[in-house]
């Protein structure tokens, strides 16, 4: 978080050059809104731009916007929904870019479950539940399901996967051992306010087809200086580092 | 008691459900206590929510005293009709007081002067220790007297009484009987009451209206239709009665009887408190507990004795008994008697016959 | 201790949908308990049916109808200028529909129970309709009213679905306090989730404690 400011202190002088403030509703898929709060008090700092950031499941947010939801851009937990919107005239064409790739991590409550790297945690598991989000819903659920397929291991633990409806829901599970080992995202086992909460140990993106997260800008905000403002400011070095040290990976 | 001063009923309205169908086509003159008379199911009910104009459904005519209630389109709902109704249940309004009851009706009677004041009927009903307690914890008794009241307060023209005294025991009847019949007179209001208690009519009605399976089958004076005269047996639902109406001559307080003149020939019947000499009373007699005999019996237990005239002999073919009318001075009294018996006397009409009363039930003073 | 302007918001939506429920469910409910039309049993079930739908279903469906581009969603926009969906008054709109069944079905057995009968005597007594139905039927229905207006107030504070689908989470004007607290479970803030759940379980505690106390010395105070 300090380096992060200090880092921003040099972008002020770039950035305070818009002198009409504005303010833009920013949709933010759920498992991305702790950090997007970040940014978004990072941005607020360094310009005179208001951002208010409302959050929901990229499904919900998706099927809000198609219905006239007030939103001036939308920052998805997968590509296919920005893309849909890009397409349509609730969205503004080429405006899509790839803000944060999400990455996986095999977390337990209990340190001991958690060996050096995930192939061996799996190897040894305990008996019990194994819980990652539904892949049916979830861009990460699907992606936990192709890194276990990858290490061989979806066989042998299918009977026991229990499923999150988000991958907030599959965090609660393991942060709270109802189940003794799952897959979350990494961004949430390093939260620091949860840092406390779970051992983690990384999965390989190689093992899976990458979590892109694409922002799109909607045709409510297109002429909203802020909301494109923000966009901008999700691709500037400070934010990109920001969000590779939250677990992110970035293009 | 003529019924030339009384108000005019006119009913012509025919309803039809899936067992049973009112048809009326009447005009009753009503004065003083009218009953409405008949079984169970016969149609009383439907007829006076007809009246009342809570049968939104029925079409036809209902006028009263030169005023159309309803008449081809025309359909003045219940709460524009100046009819007064008293339920069986009472329907006393339960988030209020007896007061609160009471004004209920008297706040909403309409501009103008009340014909009857709250004070007055309080009066009349007995009501002044049970005007701040509220409804639940009444007795049947004194819901129906504060239903009645509360009716009287929304100053009706017609007042409808539906089996009132149904949920009382014997008591509480004898001790309302009284209030009801006295009202008439002292509120200038017509009644129709409804009972298939024989004993309530004839305590309490001046005529009676007979409905059976939804038709007015006869209309007659109290006297009349109870002494089976007029009905010539379409009625099988209660027993023949005579009715004989009594002045009250002599009392006999050592042996707890008073004597009483019927129409030039005295009876002794059991005394109850507070009868005065110059009182009329009105006795039921049940044709079952008439004696009939050809000559003046001598040595018997029975002392009411009576000298007449046999007018008419009705056997029944389904039972041993006959319904044997005798005319004593112009009344008429039934006996119940075997067939054999008429046989065996030789009872025929005109005969002259002695009626010996074992029992006489009394209770009102007399309208 | 966290933003309570949700719980201010879910206060204030519950406030207008149980009046808005008292003035419309009332003469639903009364028409239920007394018509004889063979369309009732339809008229029942559709009532009902917001009973059945999953929340976040119905929701989806009000985005549906109510949005700008629908004859109902032009219509407001024509009439308030403001969209239906994403505001307040949509919350209202879908939390009506969401809560009716709770308002309707407590005060149509209330009416059924109570009867015809002081009715046609309030009739008798020269009490036109409506006064009879001010002055007869409403204080007897009162604890029908009562449970009505809990239940439908209750409901609507713990509605979450349908107010997430159509209300889309704004705060200060559409996030009310169950999705506030389902945010912060979402994004793993759970402390301040556990904060708002404790003054809304509080809340709702002593609102409904003091209605069921105040409803039963009702009940000994006339019975």
């Amino acid at each position: 978080m300090t380096k992060l400011t200090s880092r921003l202190c040099c972008l002020l002088c770039v950035l305070s050059q818009n002198v009409n403030a504005e303010e833009a509703l920013i949709a933010v898929a759920t498992n991305f809104f702790n950090s997007a709060k970040q940014i978004e008090s990072s941005f607020e700092r360094s310009t005179q731009h208001q951002v208010t950031l409302v959050s929901g499941s990229t499904g919900k947010l998706y099927a809000q916007i198609r219905h006239g939801a007030p939103f001036d851009a939308f920052l998805a937990a997968d590509q296919e929904r920005p893309r849909l919107l890009e397409g349509s005239p609730f969205g503004v064409r080429n405006s899509r870019f790839t803000f944060a790739i999400g990455q996986l991590a095999l977390a337990s409550a209990s340190p001991e479950v958690i060996k050096a790297d995930a192939q061996e945690s799996l190897r040894q598991r305990p008996n019990g539940p194994f819980a990652i989000a539904n892949p049916a819903l979830a861009p990460y659920g699907d992606a936990s399901r192709k890194a276990l397929q990858s290490l061989q291991q979806w066989s042998a633990l299918e009977g026991d996967i229990v499923l999150g409806e988000s991958v907030g829901q599959t965090f609660a599970m393991v942060a709270t051992g109802n189940v003794q080992l799952g897959i979350v995202a990494l961004s949430q086992a390093m939260n620091p306010g949860h840092s406390n909460a779970v051992s983690y140990v990384r999965i390989s993106t190689l093992l899976h087809e990458s979590i892109r997260q694409d922002a799109v800008l909607l045709s409510h905000g297109k002429d909203n200086l802020a909301a494109r403002e923000f966009l901008k400011f999700l691709r500037v070095e400070v934010t990109q580092a920001f969000l590779l040290d939250s677990g992110y990976g970035v293009e | 008691m003529s019924a030339s001063n009384g108000k005019k009923l006119t009913i012509r309205s025919r309803i039809d459900y899936a067992d049973f169908s009112l048809d009326i086509d009447n005009e009753l003159q009503l004065k003083g206590v009218t009953g409405l008379f008949g079984p169970s199911g016969g149609g009383k009910s439907t007829l006076l929510r007809v009246i009342a104009g809570l049968n939104q459904n029925a079409g036809g005519q209902v006028s009263f005293a030169e005023t159309d209630w309803q008449k081809e389109s025309l359909f003045v709902p219940a709460h524009k009709r100046q009819v007064g109704y008293v339920f069986q249940d009472a329907r006393l309004f339960e988030h209020l007081s007896v007061a609160g009851n009471l004004r209920f009706a008297l706040d909403r009677s309409g501009p103008g002067e009340k014909n009857n004041s709250f004070d007055d009927v309080v009066d009349a009903l007995d009501l002044h220790s049970l005007l701040n307690r509220g409804v639940a914890k009444l007795s049947g008794g004194e819901r129906q007297r504060v239903a009645i009241a509360r009716t009287m307060l929304s100053q009706p023209e017609l007042l409808l009484l539906d089996e009132p005294l149904a949920a009382l025991d014997a008591d509480r009847k004898r001790e309302i009987y009284p209030t009801i019949a006295a009202l008439p007179d002292r509120f200038g209001v017509p009644i129709i009451f409804v009972s298939h208690a024989v004993d309530e009519m004839a305590q309490l009605t001046e005529s009676v209206v007979v409905l059976e399976a939804g038709r007015i089958v006869a209309e007659a004076s109290t006297e009349k239709i109870l002494s089976r005269d007029s009905l010539r047996g379409s009625i099988q639902a209660f027993e023949a009665m005579s009715v004989l109406d009594v002045t009250v001559v002599e009392q006999l307080e050592s042996l707890h009887l008073v004597r009483v003149d019927h129409r030039g020939q005295s009876l002794a019947i059991p005394s109850h408190a507070g009868v005065q000499n110059g009182a009329a009373l009105r006795l039921l007699v049940r044709a079952g507990d008439v004696v009939l005999a050809t000559e003046k019996p001598q040595g018997l237990s029975v002392r009411n004795i009576l000298s007449g005239t046999i007018t008419s002999i009705d056997p029944n073919p389904n039972s041993a008994f006959a319904v044997v009318s005798v005319d004593v001075d112009g009344a008429v009294i039934n006996a119940q008697i075997t067939n054999q018996a008429v046989q065996a006397l030789n009872l025929q009409s005109g005969k002259n016959v002695y009626v010996l009363l074992k029992a006489a039930s009394f209770d009102r003073p007399g309208a | 201790m966290p933003d309570l302007a949700p719980l201010w918001l879910s206060l204030a939506l519950a406030g207008v949908t149980t009046v808005v429920l008292l003035i419309l469910g009332t003469p639903l409910a009364w028409w239920l308990a007394h018509t004889s039309s063979r369309i009732r049993p339809v008229i029942e079930a559709v009532t009902a049916l917001p009973l059945v739908l999953p929340p976040t279903v119905l929701g989806f469906y009000f985005l549906i109808i109510l949005g700008p581009g629908t004859t109902i969603g032009n219509f407001w926009v024509q009439v308030t200028g403001d969209a239906l969906t994403f505001s307040f008054s949509g919350l209202v709109v879908a939390s009506v529909v969401y809560s009716l069944p709770f308002m309707v079905q407590p005060l149509q057995s209330a009416f059924e129970s109570m009867g015809r009968a002081p009715l046609e005597a309030a009739a008798t007594l020269r009490a036109s309709p409506l006064d009879a139905f001010f002055s007869v039927a409403v204080p007897l229905s009162r604890h029908g009213f009562v449970t009505a207006a809990v239940l439908t107030f209750a409901h609507t504070i713990g509605e979450f679905g349908v107010v997430l689908m159509v209300g889309g989470n704004i705060p200060g004007k559409t996030r009310v306090i169950s999705i506030a607290i389902y945010e912060h479970v979402e994004t793993l803030n759970y402390a301040a989730a556990h904060w708002l759940s404790a003054v809304l379980l509080v809340f709702a505690f002593t609102v409904l404690f003091l209605v069921y106390a105040l409803k039963r010395r009702l009940a000994i105070r006339v019975g």
